[in-house]
């Protein structure tokens, strides 16, 4: 069938079952919109690129399925380098079409141009500048197959303009299947199976450690492996840490969760890493959040590191037993293993292990102290009447400063996908647009965004593009008047010589403005109007909800390991100390 | 992706690390490559490129001089290249190296005599003369281009230019 190629692109897409794109058109990329609009392609306009891919990046995380974003070139383009950057560092599944001007006036500095594969060659799995109408749907079918196989990641494909617009020649192609057997990827094999014998390796050291814990990143939600860790840890009866990213791929309230580690972790998951003799490390990195100064981290312990990228494996901590594979198949292969060298029966003694972690337990629980008459609110009370006003299937998206940190810490997540944020990049404004994304692949669960004022003024405008498409989301908007993080920064390490973070509690009005972007808004201050503001908000389901909590500025969040200290130091809450 | 070089195997104690890379022969692939040296400061020493006897690939050879352990790092960084086939580290006991260098040399009177002396003992080659210059060739391992480099200053070297060395395995390695 002759076709040109922004018939040919959109029809590749919707080959590759894409049911959204966000996106923003443009110049470049103006023929491939023509097409879209009588395709069954769900297109939502944003208010900028960032947007688009944040969206992207949000719909990935909440369905598993590949976000797909779509701008025009040069200034559309560098928008979107944030998002890139960010879905690369979080191993999000991504594809981002790029307009691009005509090949032949690419190097010629013509209007709208940037070296659009250049830019982003450093925050991309890989990037396709497409020179031929008739590459399309082979093109479109490899960034897909690369975008979500292996380690996820994002992937562009650059278009001119020439072979996309029907008025040029150049366009014409005739369109054929994009299967897998056309794809010309010789140099991309992604390993999936572990080496049995490290597995038994591995199985091996797990019987003998007295103190193991279970290091689950987010490879583990990557791999849809939630289960199979599950089953792990019941097994061998070993406690469990989950990371930032990995926040949900095991139950918070399952008694072998011991929550979050690393700089904000709590002490238990913290200390019983530093103490472990052996740490199975399964779609973890070792990012330096996590382990604090190298040289003082998990002094004792032994390593199993599991991981689809062979490039994690040593990389930052030498593995004893380094099992390149995806998650899901090694660690059904080391319940096999472990079976069959006996199960539970085969595991060295852990009581005393046990009994030293619930005694961290015990003394170090999260703590917080409610607020006086007339404080405004403490965050942490706020997340936790959030928490436990909403579903227990809630999708929460995140900012990034103390309010993450909070709500990492203080949400009990009980199924895999229900947290959603940025923690390799920490891109500020990911919270807004991830959770519209969200909404969009996941349209029946309830979403909020937990969002700081900092954050919020980052990618706010985003609220226009919900309520234009009548996609409820809800913000929690933590109003400290303060860009937080960073003020707790200054206030412990600079002696508290507050530099250029306040923000101001009342400019811009958070109310006047959400309602002004077609939101539903509320301000609430006392603690006693927290739970009927959140009762309300819950019941709005046509359009965007923003709710914002005036919150204490003062707080800050513990336990923290100061960066660049050992985790052994780990200041705790004032009142543990 | 098949990468030889795993943990420990490239750490043989040489400064200089010989890698060899089977690569998509595709506009921008260099430039991936060169990105991953680029992006930690480490400066790549030479630099080899052309199609293997199959034309879809090239083979990239290329010197860096890295500690063994950051090496490692950008070698499983480049394997991870979509458009990077294969990766190997090449030890200099386990394979034959070359280098082509060309330079041109002043050569006048009694000292041209000499000149052509060293050509035959090196087993260069003469490619071009005038009265007072001579532009030679010569193909062989890169320690003995710096000899013959080392022997040519006294006469005056007016230009020079090598290509970077090329490997390939030993057949015995
Ligand atoms: C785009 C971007 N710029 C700067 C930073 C550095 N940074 C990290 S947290 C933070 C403060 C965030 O403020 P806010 O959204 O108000 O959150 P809070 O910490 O007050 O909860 C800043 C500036 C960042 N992470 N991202
Ligand atoms: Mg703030």
């Amino acid at each position: 069938m002759d076709m040109n190629g922004g018939q040919a692109l959109v029809r590749a897409l919707e080959c590759e079952g894409v049911e959204v794109v966000f996106g923003l058109p443009g110049g470049a990329i103006l023929p491939v919109y023509d097409p879209i609009i009588e395709s069954p392609i769900r297109h939502i306009l944003v208010r900028h690129e960032q947007g688009a891919g944040h969206m992207a990046e949000g719909y990935a995380h909440a369905t598993g399925r590949p976000g797909v974003a779509m701008i025009t070139s040069g200034p559309g383009a560098t928008n979107g380098v944030t998002p890139l950057c960010d879905a690369y560092m979080d191993s999000v599944p991504l594809v981002c079409i790029t307009g691009q001007v005509p090949y032949a006036a690419i190097g010629t500095d013509a209007f709208q141009e940037c070296d659009t594969t250049g830019i982003t060659l450093s925050v991309t799995k890989h990037n396709f500048l497409v020179t031929e109408a008739q590459d399309i749907p082979r093109i479109i079918h490899e960034a897909f197959h690369i975008a979500t196989t292996g380690r996820p990641g994002p992937v562009l494909v650059d278009i001119p303009k020439d072979i996309v617009d029907p008025r040029n020649p150049r366009s014409a192609m005739t369109w054929y299947e994009p299967t897998d057997d056309i794809m010309e990827l010789p140099g991309y094999r992604p390993v999936i199976v572990g080496d049995p014998d490290l597995v038994r390796a591995a199985a091996d050291l797990i019987c003998r450690a007295e103190r193991p814990v279970i290091y689950a990143g987010g490879g583990i939600l990557k791999a849809r492996a939630a289960a199979e860790l599950r089953a792990l840890a019941e097994l061998i009866d070993v406690p469990v840490v989950t990371t930032l990213m990995a926040r949900g791929c095991f139950p918070d309230s399952h008694e072998l969760c011991l929550g979050m580690p690393g700089m904000h972790g709590n002490y238990t998951a913290v200390t019983a890493m530093q103490r472990s003799d052996l740490l199975i490390a399964l779609g973890s990195r070792f990012d330096d959040r996590v382990t604090g100064r190298l040289d003082g981290f998990a002094p004792d312990a032994k390593v199993i590191h599991v991981d689809i990228d062979a490039a994690e494996l040593g990389k930052v901590r030498a593995p004893d037993v380094a099992i390149r594979g995806d998650c899901k198949l090694v660690i059904a292969d080391l319940l096999e293993a472990l079976q069959a060298c006996g199960g539970v029966d085969a595991q060295a003694d852990r009581r005393a292990w046990r009994s030293q972690i619930s005694g961290w337990q015990e003394r170090h629980p999260l703590v917080y102290e409610q607020s006086e008459p007339g404080e405004f609110l403490k965050p942490q009370y706020v997340l936790e009447v959030l928490r436990d006003s909403t579903p227990d299937d809630t999708i929460v998206t995140s900012g990034v400063g103390q309010h993450q940190m909070w709500a990492s810490q203080y949400w009990r997540f009980d199924h895999p996908y229900t947290w959603i944020n940025s923690g390799g990049l920490g891109t500020m404004g990911f919270s807004l647009p991830a959770a519209i994304g969200a909404k969009v692949g996941m349209p029946d669960r309830m979403v909020w965004a937990v969002d700081g004022d900092g954050c919020f003024q980052m990618t706010a405008q985003e609220l226009v593009t919900a309520s234009m498409e009548r996609i409820p989301i809800k913000v929690a908007l933590f109003n400290n008047a303060y860009l937080g993080m960073v003020r707790q920064w200054q206030e412990m390490f600079y002696d508290e010589r507050y530099s250029e973070v306040y923000l101001s509690y009342d400019v811009p009005d958070y109310v006047k403005w959400a309602e002004a972007m077609g939101c539903v808004a509320m301000r609430v201050e006392a603690p006693e109007e927290v739970a009927p503001a959140i009762a309300k908000a819950n019941e709005i389901d046509d359009r965007p909800v923003v709710l914002e909590f005036r919150s204490a500025r003062g707080e800050n969040v513990y336990p923290m390991v100061p960066a660049g200290q050992s985790n052994s130091d780990i200041v705790v809450d004032p009142s543990q100390r | 992706m098949n990468s030889s070089v795993d943990a420990g195997a490239s750490d043989h104690g040489h400064r200089f690390h010989t890698i060899v890379t089977t690569v998509e022969n595709k506009p921008g692939v260099l430039a991936r490559v060169a990105g991953l040296f680029a992006r930690r400061g480490f400066n790549i020493e030479s630099l080899a490129v052309a199609p293997t006897a199959d034309e879809r690939f090239s083979r990239i050879t290329f010197t860096v001089d890295v500690a063994s352990s950051p090496l490692e790092q950008v070698v499983k960084q480049l394997d991870k290249l979509i458009n990077v086939v294969e990766i190997s580290e090449l030890s200099p006991t386990e394979s034959v190296e070359r280098e082509l260098m060309l330079v041109t040399v002043e050569a006048t009177g009694r000292r041209r005599h000499e000149l052509l002396e060293l050509v035959d003992d090196f087993r260069a080659y003469v490619l071009d003369a005038d009265g007072s210059h001579m532009m030679l060739s010569l193909a062989a391992r890169p320690s003995r281009l710096d000899d013959f480099e080392e022997r040519l200053r006294s006469f005056g070297i007016v230009q020079l230019q090598r290509t970077g060395r090329v490997a390939l395995p030993s057949l015995e390695a």
